[in-house]
């Protein structure tokens, strides 16, 4: 028994189940059940448990399927490069302009500010803001800029980007950031005794380096944007879809099959997305 | 648990109860009893009111509880869960999905006192005796059934009512005659370009087609066999034009719950849109000028009633016929007339109305003081005339009842892709 006890296969399973057991519960159960709901069939009322695979028939067969797809991937592309772009800048000041570790602090908290009210609070505040009489267009009308209000502010692919980007730079800072702080200084020494510029370290030291951190805050933005339905639904007014979008409209219309269908489509698509992302970056072996 | 201590009861005791009910015609014997009664209600959040709650437990001592929720769910729980309500608020075209289940029970109309004063619409058909009927889910058409335990649609009155008929009114497009500064009076300006940009439509598949669909015909694009039914080919033309206007940009945006469609409208992000009622009075209450703007092709209308579930026995279904009489007795018709919908007994309202509210919002009289909504907001000044005027005015033009097609789904997957398109 003693000996049962001290083996360290047992150990460690027993020290890994209560893990084990949340995970199968809330993550492999559900995905179980989707999946296995995606092949049901629906009437207006009900669900009805059967093999058949006419949600995904319906799916592949739809060309408005393929359009909504490429939005969405439009939209995850787009916002990645202005969250890359903006993140790595603001990380870039924090790690390596701002000497004190104390400001450090003081500004990286500053940043996590917006996060203290709610997502869809931040992105509805861009509405009255961008509408056809709201704050842009009457100061840029007051400074003369344009005569009439721009009307592709809101409601448009512009004003979803704009709150994608403006809901998850965070999520590109921190652990930018993060990997930034973990640089060693004297590797940048060592790079500028070599004659390097500062561009040359920038681009062959420092990115190499926080390749980690921009991959894990890319599978973060990617798979956030991917998701997500509100966002698109408020801020282009209803006028474009997203993959998540197809998802809600079926749930609303009690069509749970064939969201769910359409989910177990995303999800292979997300996984697919990622796994690409990690042949580029071993995040294990470089963290 | 006090529902299986009545239900397991309800042999001796109600039995019992009913006997003395009938045997002597005042209900004090019960009434202790009745106060013990709790019915559970469900509907859309459009009459699910706490104000009525509150008056059934004052005046008529037992607890209502409420729930709201969308009519997608209320749809499916009335046709799924029986037992999970005793009282179902829906619509009627909601109740033409419905009924067939048979998880609805008749209602004996002998027992609802007020039932010969019920306006003509869900009776016959006919709001006056020279009044064509709309097309769509006329709620007469699914209003009676054939006789206790009926799962069918009877054409005539039979004495058995499937819903008791509770609100209703006649939707139409909501304008900003500050900003549009011109009269409209046809369907068609939702998608004239003068409004490019600056048109929205409701993202509610079910009743945003009708409201297409109203536009389409008023182009005389299509002609249509019945707007409520529509044939696949219907369909497809409809979205069709819908679609060519949307990626010409003649919609700002589209909304689907009631907030969005006040903003839009007290913003100026749009001048023309499809609206509700309330959502006018929601504008106007910002000090905005809004009208609920009455069209020449006539309004699309739509109904609501209370069912009653087929597990309600005994008292409680005793209980149940209490709060419908008491429903259409006149306070409820006149909380909901001052709110700019109508009552199905509308003459029993009139006594729990002033005479300068009655005028206004029944008779299309012009106010003669302030009139106020039930919360006490002031919603227009003396002189000021109801938008569409009389009730007889507006419920004789209507087009086309709410409705469920038999092409649902299909229509349902086309109106999807005319929002990803």
């Amino acid at each position: 028994m003693e000996r049962l006890l001290k083996s360290r296969h047992l150990s460690g399973w027993l020290l890994a189940s209560p893990l084990v057991v949340v995970l199968f519960f809330f993550l492999i159960l559900p995905i179980v059940m989707i999946t296995v709901v995606s092949f049901w069939t629906a009437t207006e009322f009900s669900i009805v448990p059967a093999f058949s695979l006419e949600n995904y028939e319906f799916l592949f067969g739809s060309d408005v399927t393929y359009r909504v797809f490429l939005n969405t991937a439009k939209y995850a592309a787009i916002t990645w490069v202005f969250t890359l772009g903006i993140g790595f800048t603001i990380a870039y000041f924090l790690a390596f302009h701002i000497r004190s570790t104390g400001w450090q602090t003081a500004l990286f908290l500053l940043c996590t500010i917006p996060f203290w009210t709610s997502n869809i609070i931040r992105m509805i505040s861009w509405i009255p803001f961008l509408g056809r009489n709201g704050i842009a267009n009457s100061t840029l009308m007051a400074w003369g800029v344009i005569d009439q209000p721009l009307d592709w502010l809101l409601f448009s692919d512009f004003s979803v980007i704009l709150a994608f980007v403006h809901l998850y730079t965070l999520f590109m800072v921190v652990p930018i950031f993060n990997t930034m702080m973990r640089i060693d200084r004297s590797l940048l020494e060592a790079a500028n005794d070599a004659g390097a510029t500062g561009w040359q370290t920038l681009w062959n030291v420092i990115i190499p380096l926080c390749k980690p951190g921009i991959m894990i805050g890319t599978i973060f933005v990617v798979t956030m944007v991917m998701g997500d339905f509100i966002t698109v639904r408020f801020m282009s007014g209803s006028q474009s879809a997203n993959v998540g979008r197809l998802i809600s409209n079926d749930i609303a219309l009690l069509q749970y099959p064939s969201a769910a269908a359409t989910s177990v489509v995303l999800l292979a698509t997300v996984l697919i997305t990622i796994a690409i992302f990690l042949r580029f970056v071993d995040i294990r072996k470089e963290l | 648990m006090k529902k299986n201590h009545y239900s397991r009861r309800s042999l001796l005791k109600t039995g019992a109860a009913v006997a003395a009910a009938t045997a002597f015609p005042a209900p004090m014997i019960w009434a202790q009893d009745i106060k013990n009664v709790t019915l559970r209600q469900f509907g859309t959040g459009v009459s699910n009111l706490n104000e009525v709650a509150a008056k059934v437990k004052e005046d008529l001592g037992f607890t209502l509880e409420m729930t709201a929720l969308d009519s997608d769910a209320v749809t499916q729980r009335a046709a799924t869960q029986p037992n999970s309500f005793d009282i179902a608020d829906i619509e009627y075209w909601i109740c033409k999905k419905v009924w067939p289940t048979g998880n609805l029970q008749a209602m004996d109309v002998s027992k609802i006192k007020n039932y010969d004063k019920i306006v003509g619409i869900f009776r016959n058909g006919k709001l006056t005796p020279e009044s064509v009927i709309a097309q769509g889910t006329a709620p007469h058409t699914v209003g009676f059934t054939s006789g206790p335990g009926g799962k069918d649609f009877a054409k005539e009155e039979t004495g058995w009512m499937t819903l008791i008929p509770t609100i209703y009114n006649a939707d139409t497009l909501g304008i900003r005659p500050d900003l549009i500064k011109r009269p409209i009076e046809s369907w068609t300006e939702l998608l004239n370009p003068e409004f490019k940009g600056k048109a929205s439509i409701l993202d509610i598949s079910s009743i945003g087609i009708m409201d297409a669909a109203m536009v389409c015909e008023a182009m005389g694009e299509i002609k249509y066999g019945d707007k409520g039914n529509m044939t696949r080919e219907e369909i497809d033309k409809t979205m069709a034009i819908f679609t060519e206007a949307k990626r010409a940009g003649q919609f700002r945006s589209f909304w689907k719950t009631f907030d969005e469609s006040v903003n839009l409208m007290a913003s100026g992000e749009v001048v023309i849109q499809s609206m509700w009622s309330p959502a006018i009075t929601a504008v106007k209450s910002r000090g905005i000028d809004c009208v609920y703007q009455p069209l020449k092709e006539g309004y699309r209308s739509w109904g609501g009633g209370i069912g009653l579930s087929k597990a309600l026995s005994g008292i409680q279904l005793d209980a149940a016929y209490e709060y419908i009489n008491w429903y259409l007795s006149g306070w409820v018709g006149g909380f909901l007339m001052r709110q700019g919908y109508y009552s199905a007994v509308p003459e029993t309202s009139k006594e729990h109305m002033s005479e300068n509210e009655w005028g206004y919002w029944f008779e299309g009289k012009p106010a003669t003081d302030t009139i106020t909504n039930p919360q006490g907001q002031a919603m227009a000044k003396a002189g000021d005339l109801r938008d569409g005027g009389s009730f007889y005015e507006r419920m004789g033009h209507v087009a086309c009842w709410n409705a469920v097609m038999d092409e649902n789904q299909y229509m349902v997957r086309k109106w999807n892709e005319f929002i990803a398109a």
